[in-house]
């Protein structure tokens, strides 16, 4: 199905079951311990050997001898894979660095062995047992003397300029020209990276922990040297990816090549300290903005300039990106410089360019009104937009910030705001803050089979994954409206390379795309149906477990017979997100208090609204806002892997170092949904929802801090050293 | 992990005569920070001796009128005792500032005072350290020392102590018993317990090879307002920037000890007397030849502040 006109009425308006607060259809088997995830598949036939892996001691160079002998000979030891016997490998489409083979080191703990032993404890004691002998070269490690030499970046997304930014910024009577930084953030999910893989012939099984199937399917394929067709690749629960689990990593390739040269289905999943510097990381940034504005509020001028780093081929942290198209104003820039590191690759990481785009964006924007003297909410109420400003013939397909933040305010109680460091509560000083959200949204293709059997049970199979944000029940409850039967009539196969190709869990496009995707499948199954039964397509109804066509009704089982139907589609997409800017919209409210003497920020209460289209479920959908919030709190407050620019790595590569938040930090959230739909984006009405969730929330948080203490942080995290300073002397 | 050989220790006696005898093995008890260390090779022992079933896990009043607390009472159950609450609320409310309630379940009181630093170079056996392979230098002079220690360091090492318990324990001026590999016993004060790291970081208390702290003393109770206040980025569960532990007297004088700062926990005679004149005069006396990186320079104010909260709070 061509999705290229926009949705009219069909039956997922009907929301007998879609929008309804559905409990998880897959919860009892998490809570039970019967989801099984990549490194727990234990199918009686198959006993795997265990894999660890070595990871380089250096950031950068080659390795000139791996002696394996006393590995080789320690007890329990099965094989011993290294990066030299693998040789060079071709690289996976969607990999920067190199994830196993060949003598170039081009990272830190990047894959340089993997050894296959009986247990777990004997691979890893082993591992140690390997002695390296490096040449180690000079690397660049440090983003801010490393911008000197930066350039453009060649990517899809080149600088953007409207009007006369420099004149109209030198005219405005008030004016803003700072700096900002974002720190390198990790993913840090709970469920490491972990692969089993078994070898029958040249076929391989890979049980993994994957947000895209197709894409790793196809990467290792690329990076085994062989036939994507002899790989069967599954991963249907998966504990966390936050984008860490969208492009094939490590675990995957070194369980292949291990139980290869073990002849037994061989484990890896990644040590904690390899999720850091291993694998993926959201980059740094250095951001510059500049805001010019009238006496009234209005925006007349705004540039906003990042630069990140990456290992070469690698591309920029788009922080810019929403700077285009939130805020109105005639005159207008944008552009990305990239840098080269040798730091582990840069990557996405949960709304990549936005979330760290907004925490400086949402900053300036308080800083602005502030100079302006006008309320935060009201000037962002001022400088709405309601078509893309680059290109005004272009109007958002639905576009509701003034809402979410108007509502927002009277729930939160925003009126209360005063001025900086004026409100105090024993040693807390309080403040409040508020930013707006943005997250564009993004469509993919995807593809899904339903087939109704003879029992009335529809199952739906499609490649599509849950990384927690509760694939499942949406899925489910798509089938479930289009079929016209209860939710427990529905079964739904995820994740597994044998099912049709789906959106896959990115870019909060999975929701909107993988059920668009079900939807058309089942349309197809409708169909099938209706024709089977020679009934008229105009007026055919699935309601009530029945299909009825003017006064003739039957039963779904009895309707497709015996041996069921099928119905298969993939939903694709057309223009429309071209003639229509599609976006989601949110507002935050958080107040905060911070400790007099010690400068210890601590949550007291956040507000969201989001506008993000039909929300298909809204208990799922809570779940990834309150989530996003909370990973918002640590990029606030915490989170900040830190980089030792003479070793070329990140030191706190662990959970004690990288300090994400604790139960303790997370106070009373709110979440609220704005009763829309947005049939520009999809016959679902939906858009994505849960990287919306984090955009603006660190910003919030950091102009909270500032109407608390009137000491104004530009960059992040906000840690109490930044703050002490401006705090009232002890007495 | 290295392979080691296990034994359950019959007496305390056995335990240190076979610990003074093998120099390849390690007490076990909690094993909350021992394990993790062996996971990662940072520890190798050889042999470990498990000493949970010496009957060291009671909470005893001393004839002194002070107490005896058993070096293998769980930190749950010390924080949770009636009269550590009642007499020695700074133990009580630094136990359960640390770690989580998971960790304090398994951890001891001798495992908690002999933790082992947290420094990250110190974790990574990729890195140099002085203190985990002697000789090879200190990763964390230069590099990420936010963390570090502003006090008491040297060329050689500038790692902290971890321990929450401990600051309290040096506050309250504990003794520790201990049980020499020859059998003999002695007594050693908390303040010397510690050493500072100096050219051999490596050694870490004075303790001798094969010495067995079989108990904790209290002194008597001093009365007072017992505060330990504990400052971090986050809200629970993340070691100390800074801690304070102080016991106040009505008329202002008392004593205070600080973590997060130093090799050990962290005090200075001389300094509880200026506690009457504040946190100014306090923290200038204790932090006389404070010596920072720079990223940690702010733990030099942050100690000052803190401790103006802690005097505040005692008035309050």
């Amino acid at each position: 199905m061509q999705f290229d006109t926009p949705a009219t009425t069909n039956p997922i308006d009907r929301l007998k079951v879609i929008g309804r607060p559905i409990p998880r259809i897959d919860g009892q088997l998490k809570t039970t311990g019967r989801a099984m995830y990549a490194y727990e598949w234990h199918d009686s036939n198959v006993r795997c050997a265990y894999g660890y892996p070595l990871g380089a001691a250096i950031a950068k160079g080659r390795i000139k001898s791996m002696d394996i002998s006393a590995a080789k000979k320690a007890p329990g030891v099965l094989a011993v894979v290294t990066a030299l016997d693998a040789g060079k490998r071709k690289k996976g489409k969607y990999n920067t660095a190199n994830l196993f083979g060949g003598d170039e080191v081009q990272h830190y703990h990047q894959a340089i062995a993997v050894v296959v032993a009986e247990t777990f404890e004997q691979a890893r004691a082993a591992s140690v047992l390997i002695k390296v002998a490096y040449t180690e070269e000079k690397g660049s490690f440090d983003l801010k003397a490393a911008m000197d030499t930066a350039v453009k970046p060649e990517s899809e997304q080149p600088d953007s300029a409207v009007g006369d930014f420099e004149g109209a910024f030198r005219a405005a009577p008030v004016v803003l020209d700072e700096t900002y930084t974002t720190p390198d953030q990790s993913h840090s999910m709970m469920e490491p990276h972990a692969s089993i893989a078994a070898w029958d012939g040249d076929e391989l099984t890979v049980w993994t922990s994957s947000q895209m199937i197709d894409w790793w399917r196809s990467d290792l394929a690329t990076t085994l040297d062989m036939d994507k067709e002899k790989i069967h690749l599954m991963s249907p629960f998966i504990g966390g990816g936050f984008g860490g689990k969208l492009f094939l990593r490590a675990d995957a390739v070194l369980a292949a090549f291990g139980a290869r040269a073990a002849k037994r289905p061989v484990k890896v999943a990644l040590p904690r300290p390899f999720l850091v510097n291993n694998t993926t990381h959201r980059p740094a940034t250095l951001q510059r903005i500049r805001i010019g504005a009238e006496r009234n509020g209005k925006i007349t001028a705004i540039a906003h300039e990042s630069g990140s780093g990456d290992l070469p081929g690698g591309g920029p942290e788009t922080a810019v990106m929403q700077t285009r198209l939130l805020y109105a104003g005639a005159n207008r820039m944008t552009a990305m410089l990239l840098a080269t590191l040798d730091l582990p690759e840069g990557n996405a990481m949960r709304a990549p360019g936005e979330a760290p785009g907004l925490m400086a964006l949402e900053i300036a924007i308080d800083e602005i009104a502030e100079r302006v003297g006008i309320d935060p909410v009201q000037f962002r109420i001022i400088n709405d937009t309601q078509v893309d400003p680059e290109k005004p013939e272009r109007p958002f397909s639905h576009r509701d910030l003034i809402g979410c933040l108007k509502l927002g305010a009277e729930r939160f109680g925003w009126e209360g705001q005063g001025r900086p460091g004026s409100r105090r509560e024993g040693s807390w000083l309080i403040g409040t803050g508020v930013a707006a959200a943005f997250r564009n949204n993004l469509v993919m293709p995807s593809g899904a089979k339903v087939r109704l059997d003879g029992e009335g049970v529809v199952t739906v199979e499609t490649d599509m994954t849950d990384i927690g944000t509760g694939s499942y029940t949406i899925i489910a409850q798509t089938a479930a409206e289009m079929m016209g039967v209860t939710i427990d009539r529905v079964s739904v196969h995820l994740g597994d390379s044998r099912f049709p190709v789906s959106a896959g869990s990115g870019g909060q496009f999975g929701a909107n795309s993988a059920t668009s995707g079900v939807y058309a499948a089942c349309v197809k199954l409708r169909e099938a149906i209706t024709q089977k039964l020679g009934f008229n397509s105009d007026d055919v109804v699935f309601e009530n477990g029945e299909v009825r066509s003017g006064n003739r009704s039957l039963p779904l089982a009895e309707a497709v017979g015996p041996h069921g139907l099928v119905g298969e589609d993939t939903m694709k997409w057309g223009d429309l997100s071209k003639t229509h800017q599609q976006s989601t919209f949110g507002a935050h409210f958080v107040e905060v208090g911070v400790d007099v003497d010690t400068g210890e920020s601590r949550i007291r209460r956040m507000l969201a609204v989001c506008a993000a289209g039909r929300i298909l479920n809204p208990i799922t959908a809570r779940s990834q806002v309150i989530g996003a919030m909370t990973m918002g709190v640590g990029a606030a407050l915490s989170e900040e892997l830190a980089v030792d620019t003479r070793r070329g790595y990140f030191v706190n590569h662990d959970l004690a170092g990288y300090e994400v938040p604790v139960h303790a930090d997370i106070p009373h959230q709110e979440v609220i949904f704005m009763d829309e739909t947005d049939p520009m984006s999809s016959p679902m009405k939906a858009k994505g929802v849960g990287e919306l969730g984090l955009c603006g929330v660190a910003a919030a948080i950091a102009n909270a801090i500032y109407n608390a203490t009137g000491v104004r942080i530009r960059h992040y995290p906000i840690t109490l050293d930044k703050l002490i300073g401006g705090l009232p002397e002890v007495t | 992990m290295r392979p080691f050989t296990y034994e359950r220790a019959s007496s305390i006696e056995a335990a240190a005569k076979v610990a003074a005898s093998n120099s390849q093995a390690k007490f076990i008890a909690g094993g909350t920070n021992l394990l993790d260390l062996m996971k990662l090779e940072i520890e190798t022992p050889a042999h470990l001796i498990d000493v949970n079933d010496l009957g060291l896990d009671k909470i005893e009043a001393t004839s002194e009128g002070g107490l005896r607390i058993g070096a293998l009472v769980r930190n749950t159950d010390l924080a949770a005792d009636e009269t550590v609450r009642r007499d020695y609320g700074l133990l009580s409310r630094a136990l359960v500032a640390g770690a989580s309630g998971q960790l304090r379940n398994k951890a001891t009181t001798a495992g908690n005072l002999l933790q082992r630093t947290r420094c990250p170079y110190f974790y990574d056996t990729n890195q140099p350290c002085n203190k985990r392979q002697p000789g090879s230098g200190c990763s964390a002079i230069g590099g990420f020392s936010r963390q570090h220690a502003v006090i008491g360091t040297s060329d050689a090492c500038i790692a902290t102590h971890p321990s929450d318990m401990a600051v309290a324990l040096r506050t309250l001026d504990a003794t520790i018993e201990s049980v020499k590999g020859d059998g003999s016993r002695r007594s050693i004060p908390i303040a010397d317990l510690h050493r500072l790291p100096g050219d051999t970081p490596e050694i870490e208390t004075v303790l001798e090879p094969g010495e067995f702290i079989t108990a904790v003393l209290l002194p008597r109770p001093l009365g007072g307002k017992h505060i330990y206040r504990k400052v971090r980025d986050r809200a629970s569960y993340a070691f100390a920037l800074v801690s304070v532990g102080a016991v106040i007297q009505p008329d202002g004088t008392g004593r205070v000890a600080v973590g997060g700062i130093a090799h050990k926990p962290w005090r200075v005679e001389a300094a509880d007397t200026e506690l009457p004149n504040g946190a100014r005069a306090t923290s200038r006396v204790l932090l006389a030849d404070a010596r920072s990186t720079g990223q940690n320079r702010f733990k030099i104010d942050l100690v000052e502040r803190t401790l103006g909260a802690v005097i505040a709070a005692a008035k309050g």
